[in-house]
């Protein structure tokens, strides 16, 4: 196992924590890619946005209403 | 004017964003209507049921989703799994233009401006419904069942036959296009808007 996580890992990783729950050792890893790549952590950023965008839609924000 | 036919006008004016969310969802008009349709008539049946604790649009959007779900649960059953096997090809291009071979990305992402103030604007789900209708329609499907219907991973993968780590690859690569997407389409043109 590499010690330290690729971007194209870093990125998975990052999709793959809206969908389950990450180990321990996942986690560490994806902390320390983090901490030496901001490319990633706006990715991080950009894809709790789109959770954040979804969860407005499931409730019924469209982009012809605005309150559900 | 009568309660029900004040109803029935609330639910017209709906009628046109459910029958979006049902498509983004299933892909096929007729589909979608049928699926719009028949959670109207189920309001509209038994209004009584509305209890006015949730808005009547949270209240549509449920039933909507029930049927949906429904829809899926029995189309699934016919459906060819062979689907995503075609999807397949053009979604490991997406990943891998992405990152060279060392695993670098290719283009470094830049932090999106002011996400918040985004999803305040109708414009923005305007262009986010756009991406969405985009995704190739598997994977959409597959999206739009977890972010939107709100099912569980273990729920998907049960309705599917689908492996955990399938899912998760299939839900990464639709994060990946509605990411570019919306970089490309709103995000990159947020700074000059303002």
């Amino acid at each position: 196992m590499r010690l330290f996580y690729t971007c194209k890992q870093a990125h998975q990783k990052l999709s793959e924590n809206l969908d389950r729950e990450l180990s321990l050792v996942e986690r560490t890893q994806l902390k320390i890619h983090l901490g030496m790549c901001d490319s990633c952590t706006n990715f991080g950023r950009q894809m709790k946005t789109i959770r954040m965008a979804m969860q407005a839609m499931a409730k019924g924000k469209s982009s012809d209403q605005d309150e559900p | 004017m009568s309660h029900i036919a004040e109803l029935h006008q609330q639910l017209e004016r709906m009628r046109p964003a459910l029958q979006r969310f049902a498509m983004l969802q299933l892909r096929n008009a007729d589909h979608a209507e049928d699926a719009v349709q028949e959670a109207l008539l189920a309001v509209l049946e038994k209004p009584e049921s509305f209890s006015g604790k949730s808005t009547l649009r949270t209240y549509v959007i449920g039933i909507l989703k029930f049927k949906i779900i429904d829809f899926l649960r029995a189309s699934n059953r016919e459906s060819q799994l062979a689907d995503f096997a075609g999807e397949d090809q053009s979604d490991d291009d997406i990943v891998d233009h992405l990152f060279n071979a060392n695993g670098h990305t290719v283009e470094a992402a830049s932090a999106w401006g002011a996400p918040e103030a985004s999803l305040q604007q109708q414009d923005f789900f305007k262009t986010l419904e756009i991406c969405l209708e985009k995704l190739p329609t598997q994977t959409a499907r597959v999206f739009m069942m977890r972010e939107w219907l709100e099912l569980s991973t273990e729920e998907i993968c049960k309705e599917l036959a689908l492996s955990t780590s399938n899912l998760w690859v299939l839900l990464y690569r639709a994060r990946l296009r509605l990411r570019e997407c919306l970089e490309l389409n709103w995000f990159a043109n947020t700074s000059s808007k303002k």
